[in-house]
């Protein structure tokens, strides 16, 4: 049971951004826990967060996805992956001012040892349409043994995270 | 130009750069996957929907009726 959840960094934006990181994390927690609510410019109704640690793309994450609308429920897998997926936002075409919200947990990230990542995430459009209104489930996992020193997230179709989009980092203190 | 936004959580400094060439890259290499992706899952479900057609034919009922046999 976590002792302390400490807010690291906050970032609200003022502009709109293809990416944001938060870089020289302190290796100073046992897990860190993310907040995010973003929207995006993405040119439809859901963009697909991403993200990555260390910098590190290539092939070193998978991510199984669990999403539901109320009608359709869709399961998948990623391997040997360049990033993590991190559940739907909400693009340029959902309602107006509404983001999505996500927690992503990511339990002992100094350790060395591969980096397992849960993400639950929801994309909602305040419309009585239930197809716009995503819940994610998200295991994902990092072959990156060394500790996670930043946390960069970004869209899937490099699109960019509009204005208050909003990501929070906490870390967590089991002692 | 795209921007990037870094938070340094030691020293709280906010930077804000364009993103580099190899930045870039990651993006149109993710872009890519994402494009593919959509096509693979459109593929499989098109290929889905023909073989669910197609049994329905043999069978001689509609997608309705089939529902029933399983509700």
């Amino acid at each position: 049971m976590a002792n302390t959840y400490t807010l690291i960094q906050a970032q609200t934006l003022t502009t709109s951004a293809a990416s944001v990181t938060f870089s020289s994390i302190p290796a100073t927690y046992t897990d860190l826990v993310l907040r995010v609510s973003a929207r995006t410019d993405y040119a439809g109704p859901n963009d697909l967060m991403i993200m990555t640690f260390n910098g590190t793309g290539g092939t070193s994450y998978s991510t199984t996805t669990l999403i539901g609308n109320g009608s359709t429920v869709v399961s998948n897998r990623t391997t040997s992956a360049a990033n993590i997926r991190n559940g739907w936002v909400d693009g340029a075409t959902a309602t107006t001012s509404t983001f999505n919200n996500a927690e992503i947990y990511i339990p002992s990230y100094t350790v060395s040892q591969n980096k397992p990542v849960s993400n639950f995430s929801v994309a909602e459009n305040n419309s009585a349409s239930a197809a716009d209104a995503y819940i994610n489930a998200n295991a994902g996992l990092a072959t990156i043994t060394a500790a996670i020193t930043s946390i960069a997230f970004a869209s899937i179709n490099a699109s960019n995270f509009v204005s208050t989009s909003s990501f929070y980092l906490y870390g967590i203190k089991n002692s | 130009m795209t921007k990037a936004i870094e938070v340094n959580c030691t020293t709280g400094e906010v930077t804000e750069r364009d993103l580099t060439a190899e930045e870039i890259a990651a993006q149109e290499a993710a872009q890519a996957q994402a494009e593919a992706d959509r096509a693979a899952a459109e593929a499989e479900a098109a290929t889905k929907a023909i073989a669910k057609a197609e049994l329905l034919k043999r069978l001689g009922i509609t997608a309705d009726e089939a529902a029933l046999l399983i509700a």
